[in-house]
């Protein structure tokens, strides 16, 4: 597909526009001397607490992808409005009411770790490393419900190859933000924050793992992991981690929060497979949102097994679930 | 305050407050207010619903004796009868929704999921008490066998509790607020039987012999 995208986005293009105004005025207002004389962080400050920063920005130029499912796209109000974001609450109706006012902006990722070239990225350069795709994919939490969802971003490893991985690098590991006080729940949450996930590295690397920005056609909403994500299709939700600031190359496999919490529940692995049980629930049929009956049934990967099954040739996927 | 509770329609519209949360449920379910998963919701509104009047029924006879309300007792069935009612919906909708009448699944279920295993003997437990409600089966069963085995209601409510904590992935605070309140409730029936009243001198009237009328406990 042809792929149509300004060369030189910028800040401004992703910011929505009335604040982006409103900045400007805010800075005439001031005085552009007096505005260049405030820190940039509390100029941000001031300007950002009412809004979703990076939220509900039209992503342009973005193409399709042969690896898009053709199923039912479950509607956006749907996938917005029934998340696990543990930070912002344990209720799935709290992360879409409480994570309004999370700031996503300045936002970087720090990419550390085995790497000949460790480097942060700033939201606006990861926007523009690759030429972003619109990934339908189904996701299959592990609480047994389904959504198929119009991601937007491009292959994670994209952004792997840029910082040279060594022949150290097994495994990746993910690191969310965490800030006590724009996540005011999170000592409910129960679990270790920030939230920590991991994949070995030819999962990382596979051109299934996305790394996320946008869905819908637009930036992510704060609720859905903004303003960048991991999103692991054949594995269940919890492994696509959200709202991403550090991505380290490591030699060993790296403590995820789920396993943490409760080992015997969450393996790292964590691959979709309806043959092996929740301990306390049946993985082997899921209910697709917003439908009333658990009858879909849960395929081997999610359905992807044609494109990952060979990951994991010779493992026992019982012992390793 | 006497004459609210002798009141022959204060049980009616007590019945209709009792069915507020099942047509607030249903009213969601017809216009869409259900949410994203609306079985879980379902499921999740209705568990908390049956271990409320679980609670609310197990409050009638603390609040009988502290209040000095004994007129109270005229709602302890019906209140016993809406908790099996809405736990009747729980597992309805799990039997429906959750499981699409695989009776064989259900089963399974049972027998390897502790949380389920505890929850379908709660309920399970109510059912013998649902059925003996009636004034014929006291009589028949006589008041103190009747009562006996109504005590079962104090395992449906530790039951309840426990189910809902092992069913929660880590946040515990709601299973636990449930917890506190019934080992209250439970607490109070502990400390009342076995506190012994004070001793009064030999001369004094002989102590009030404990009523025994099968609405006790």
């Amino acid at each position: 597909m042809l792929v149509k995208r300004s060369p030189d986005l910028k800040y401004s293009d992703v910011t929505p526009r009335d604040i982006y105004l409103n900045r400007r005025k805010f800075l005439y207002g001031m005085g552009l001397a007096g505005g260049l004389a405030m820190a940039g962080k509390s100029l941000v400050d001031l300007v950002s607490p009412p809004v979703r920063a990076y939220a509900s920005t039209k992503l342009q130029g973005v193409s399709g992808s042969p690896y898009n499912t053709t199923e039912k796209i479950t509607a956006e109000q749907v996938v917005t409005t029934y998340n696990n974001y543990y930070e912002f609450g344990t209720e799935k109706d709290q992360p879409s009411k409480n994570a309004q006012k999370f700031v996503t902006s300045p936002w970087s990722v720090s990419v550390e770790g085995e790497v000949a070239k460790p480097r942060k990225f700033t939201m606006d350069e990861i926007l523009k490393l690759a030429p972003l795709e619109e990934r339908i994919y189904r996701h299959r939490c592990v609480e047994a419900w389904s959504i198929v969802v119009p991601w937007i971003g491009y292959s994670f490893s994209t952004i792997a190859k840029l910082v040279e991985p060594n022949s150290n690098a097994r495994y990746v590991a993910f690191e969310s933000y965490f800030d006590r006080k724009q996540m005011p729940l999170w000592g409910l949450a129960g679990i270790g924050l920030p939230y920590v996930e991991g994949l070995r590295i030819d999962e990382a690397m596979h051109p299934l793992t996305l790394l996320c920005m946008g869905m819908y056609g637009e930036t992510l909403p704060n609720q859905d992991g903004a303003p960048v994500r991991m999103v692991i299709p054949w594995k269940y939700g919890f492994k696509s981690i959200k709202s991403l600031v550090k991505i380290k190359f490591v030699k060993d496999q790296p403590p995820t929060t789920w396993n943490i919490t409760n080992a015997h529940e969450y393996g790292f692995y964590s691959n979709v497979n309806p043959k092996v049980d929740h301990p306390r629930w049946s993985q082997a049929r899921e209910v697709r949102l917003p439908g009333y009956f658990k009858i879909t049934p849960t395929q081997m990967f999610n359905g992807y097994g044609d494109l990952v099954a060979s990951l994991y040739n010779g493992m026992d996927l019982k012992k390793n679930y | 305050m006497n004459s609210i509770l002798t009141n022959r329609w204060t049980k009616a519209v007590l019945f209709l407050i009792c069915l507020v949360p099942a047509g607030v449920l249903i009213w969601e379910a017809i216009t869409g207010g259900l949410g994203s998963n609306p079985t879980q919701f379902l499921e999740h509104a209705t568990g908390d619903w049956t271990l409320r009047f679980v609670a609310i029924t197990l409050s009638v006879t603390p609040l009988r004796k502290i209040l000095g309300q004994p007129q109270l007792i005229r709602f302890r069935r019906m209140l016993g009868l809406f908790a099996f009612f809405y736990g009747f919906c729980h597992f309805s909708i799990y039997l429906t929704f959750d499981q699409v009448f695989d009776l064989h699944g259900i089963w399974a279920d049972v027998m390897k999921r502790r949380y389920i295993t505890v929850g379908f003997t709660g309920f399970v437990l109510m059912i013998p008490l649902a059925l003996t409600s009636t004034a014929g089966w006291i009589r028949r069963m006589g008041g103190k066998r009747w009562a006996m085995l109504h005590r079962a209601i104090y395992l449906t409510a530790i039951a309840g509790v426990i189910h809902y904590y092992w069913l929660v992935k880590s946040d515990v605070h709601l299973p636990l607020e449930y917890a506190a309140v019934m080992a209250v409730l439970l607490g109070w029936r502990v400390y009342t039987h076995y506190a012994k009243p004070p001793r009064r001198a030999p001369a004094a009237i002989p102590a009030r012999k404990e009523q025994t009328s099968v609405m006790q406990d």
